[in-house]
C-alpha cells in the first residue's frame, strides 16, 4: 500500500514536470497577446486556488475571505514601490510575510469558530479590510494606485511591451504552489490537516494540536496568495480596492479548486485550466452586450458541476482508473 | 430598518434551522421580490402594500421550486456536502443575477408615487418616514404570525419534528421532501414580504441583493443559526448598530460597525446569541 502511494507521488511529480515543460514551450508557438493574457490569468488562478486549497481543502477551514491576503500582497508591493521605491521583489516577500502574520493573528480568534460561523467571519473580515482601504487616503482610497511604468526590467519586474516575462513568472508561481502542496501532502502537516478536516475532536484526542495545524495551514496559504497578489499588481499595473480585495475575488480563488476537486493535488490546476479560459471567452464573446449572459453560463456551470460531481472533475479521472483496474 | 433585516434574516434562519443549509442566493431572492413588486406596480398599478401578499405567494412558489430542482440534489451529495450546498446556491445566485441583467437590464428602477412613499409622520415631535414605519409594523406582524404558525399548526409541528429527526419523521409518514419544500417556500415568502416593502424606498437593480445578503447572513449568525427568533433579535441589533455607526462615523464606514459587532459576538459566544447547536 505504502509503495503504491510512493509510486503515485513519483508519477504525479513526473506528470507535473511534463506539464510545466509543455506550458513553458507554448508561448513559442502562440504569439497572440489576447491568448497569452488568458494563459497568464489561468496560471495565476491555478496558483491562487492551489494556495486556497491548502487551508480550505486539506485543512477543511472554508475561507471565503482570501481576497484579503490577495489585496494585502498587491497593496504592500504597490505602496512600497510607489511611496518608497522598494523593488517589487522585496515587496512581494514583505506582502507574503505580512499576510502570513495577519492570517495567524486573525486565526487566533477565528479558528475557534466552526462551520458557517467561520465562513461568515472570513467574509466579514475581508469586507472590513476592503472598506478600511477604500477610506484610507494615503493608500489612494477608493481610486486605488497607479503603478508608474519605469521601463522594462526584471529588476523592477515591469514589462510594458511583452507578456512573456509575466507568463513565466505565473508559471513558476503555479509550479511552486503545486510543489508546496505536493510536498505537504506527505508531510506530517498534511496528515494532521486531513485529520483535522475529517474529525477535529478525534484528531485532538490522538495528539494532533488542532489549533496549531490550522494556524500553519493559514500562514502558508496566506503567504502564497499574497505573492499572487503582488504579481497581479505588477501585471495589471493599476489596483483599486474593489478589484483586488472584493468579495468576488475570494470566490474566484475558491472556484477552480471546488470545480476541479477540493482537497486534491490536481483539482485546482484542472479547475483553473477549464474555468478561466471559459470565463474569459464567454466574457469577451457574449458578455460584451452587458446583458449578463456570461453570468448565466458561468453560474449554470457552477451549479451543474457542484451537483453532478461533488468530488470535483478530478473524480472523473480516478473513477476511470479504478474501473480499469 | 432593523426589523426588515430581521424579516430577511428570518427566512434564511428558517431554511437553515430546518435542514442545515445556508441559502447563499438569499439576496437574489430579495432582488426577485423587489422586481416582482416593481412590475406589479408598473403594469397593473398595484401598490406595493397590496402587492406584498402576492409577492410573498410568488416567492413561496419560487422557493419551493428551487428546493425541488437544486437543493434536494445538493443535500444528497455524499462527499463535500457543505461545499456542494454553498457553491450550488452561490451558482444559483450568479445565474439569477445574470438573468435579471438579461431581462430587466442593469438600469436602476424605483417605485414612485406609491401610497406611502416619501411621506413622513410625526410622532411626539420625531419625524419618521412612513414606508419604514409601515415596514416595521408589517415585520412585527409577520413575526407574530410566524410564531403562531410554527408553534400552533400541524405544519409548524411537522417542520420542527423534521428538524429534530428526519428519519423518525419519515417513519410516521411525513414526506420529508414536502416539508422541506414548504420550508423553503415559507423562507422565500418572508423575503418576498421584505422585498415588497423595501421596493417602496430602495432602488431596484440586479445587484441589489448582494448588499443585503451579507447583512442577512451576519444577522442570522448573530442571533445564532437555527433560531428564527434569534434572527429577529439579530435584526434589531443590526439596525441599531447601523444607525449608531452612521451617527459617529462617515457613511462609507457604516457597515463596518455591523461586521465588528458580529465578530465581537462570535468571539465571545461562538454559536451566536441564541444559537443552540
Amino acid at each position: 500500500m505504502d509503495t503504491q502511494f510512493a509510486q503515485r507521488r513519483r508519477r504525479d511529480l513526473i506528470v507535473a514536470g511534463c506539464f510545466a515543460v509543455i506550458a513553458a514551450l507554448v508561448p513559442l508557438f502562440v504569439k497572440d497577446v489576447y491568448v497569452q493574457n488568458i494563459m497568464v490569468l489561468t496560471l495565476m488562478y491555478a496558483a491562487l486556488s492551489q494556495s486556497w486549497n491548502i487551508l480550505s481543502g486539506y485543512c477543511g477551514q472554508i475561507s471565503l475571505g482570501h481576497a484579503l491576503y490577495f489585496g494585502l500582497g498587491a497593496y504592500t508591493t504597490a505602496l512600497l514601490f510607489t511611496k518608497f521605491g522598494v523593488l517589487p521583489w522585496f515587496g512581494m516577500l514583505a506582502g507574503g510575510a505580512i499576510s502570513a502574520v495577519i492570517a495567524m493573528a486573525l486565526g487566533y480568534p477565528c479558528f475557534r469558530l466552526r462551520g458557517h460561523y467561520f465562513v461568515i467571519a472570513t467574509i466579514v473580515i475581508a469586507e472590513i479590510a476592503l472598506v478600511l482601504i477604500q477610506n484610507w487616503d494615503w493608500a489612494g482610497a477608493a481610486l486605488g494606485i497607479d503603478i508608474p511604468v519605469r521601463g522594462d526590467s526584471w529588476l523592477k519586474f515591469q514589462f510594458a511591451r511583452s507578456k512573456l516575462p509575466y507568463f513565466y513568472f505565473a508559471l513558476a508561481l503555479a509550479c511552486v504552489a503545486w510543489l508546496v502542496t505536493w510536498w505537504l501532502e506527505d508531510s506530517k502537516w498534511g496528515y494532521w490537516w486531513r485529520a483535522v478536516k475529517d474529525n477535529p475532536d478525534a484528531a485532538e484526542s490522538l495528539g494532533v494540536v488542532v489549533f496549531n495545524s490550522k494556524m500553519g495551514a493559514a500562514a502558508v496559504s496566506a503567504f502564497l496568495v499574497a505573492v499572487g497578489g503582488s504579481f497581479y499588481a505588477q501585471f495589471v499595473s493599476y489596483i483599486d480596492p474593489e478589484s483586488v480585495m472584493g468579495f468576488q475575488f475570494s470566490l474566484l480563488m475558491a472556484l477552480p479548486a471546488v470545480l476541479g476537486g477540493i482537497g486534491t493535488l490536481w483539482g485546482p490546476v484542472l479547475g483553473a485550466v477549464i474555468l478561466i479560459p471559459l470565463t474569459e471567452l464567454t466574457r469577451s464573446f457574449i458578455g460584451g452586450s452587458g446583458r449578463g449572459v456570461d453570468l448565466i453560463v458561468y453560474g449554470t456551470l457552477i451549479v451543474v458541476i457542484s451537483l453532478a460531481l461533488p468530488r470535483g472533475l478530478v473524480s472523473v479521472f480516478s473513477w476511470r482508473k479504478e474501473a480499469a483496474r | 430598518m432593523g426589523l426588515l433585516y430581521g424579516l430577511i434574516a428570518a427566512g434564511l434562519a428558517l431554511i437553515f434551522g430546518l435542514m442545515d443549509v445556508v441559502n447563499f442566493a438569499h439576496g437574489e431572492f430579495l432582488m426577485i421580490a423587489m422586481y416582482v413588486t416593481f412590475f406589479l406596480f408598473a403594469f397593473f398599478a398595484i401598490d406595493p402594500l397590496l402587492a406584498a401578499p402576492l409577492v410573498a405567494a410568488a416567492l413561496f412558489v419560487f422557493g419551493a421550486v428551487v428546493y425541488l430542482l437544486i437543493v434536494r440534489f445538493a443535500m444528497r451529495a455524499k462527499a463535500n456536502a457543505g461545499m456542494v450546498q454553498i457553491f450550488s446556491t452561490f451558482g444559483l445566485a450568479i445565474v439569477m443575477r445574470g438573468l435579471a441583467q438579461f431581462f430587466f437590464t442593469p438600469d436602476y428602477r424605483s417605485v414612485t408615487n406609491s401610497w406611502v412613499g416619501g411621506k413622513t409622520v410625526s410622532i411626539a415631535g420625531i419625524y419618521l418616514p412612513e414606508p419604514q414605519l409601515i415596514g416595521a409594523m408589517l415585520s412585527i406582524a409577520a413575526f407574530v404570525a410566524l410564531y403562531f404558525f410554527i408553534n400552533r399548526t400541524d405544519f409548524g409541528r411537522a417542520l420542527e419534528a423534521t428538524r429534530e429527526d428526519a428519519g423518525a419523521v419519515a417513519l410516521v409518514g411525513i414526506d420529508k421532501n414536502r416539508v422541506f419544500a414548504l420550508g423553503w417556500g415559507l423562507g422565500a415568502a418572508l423575503v418576498g414580504l421584505a422585498g415588497a416593502i423595501m421596493a417602496i424606498f430602495f432602488y431596484i437593480y440586479p445587484d441589489v441583493g448582494a448588499s443585503f445578503a451579507l447583512i442577512a447572513y451576519v444577522t442570522v449568525a448573530l442571533g445564532g443559526f437555527g433560531s428564527v427568533f434569534g434572527a429577529f433579535a439579530g435584526g434589531i441589533i443590526v439596525g441599531l448598530v447601523e444607525a449608531t455607526t452612521a451617527l459617529i462615523l462617515p457613511p462609507s464606514l457604516k457597515s463596518v460597525g455591523i461586521y465588528a459587532v458580529y465578530l465581537l459576538v462570535v468571539f465571545i459566544r461562538p454559536r451566536g446569541l441564541f444559537g443552540s447547536m
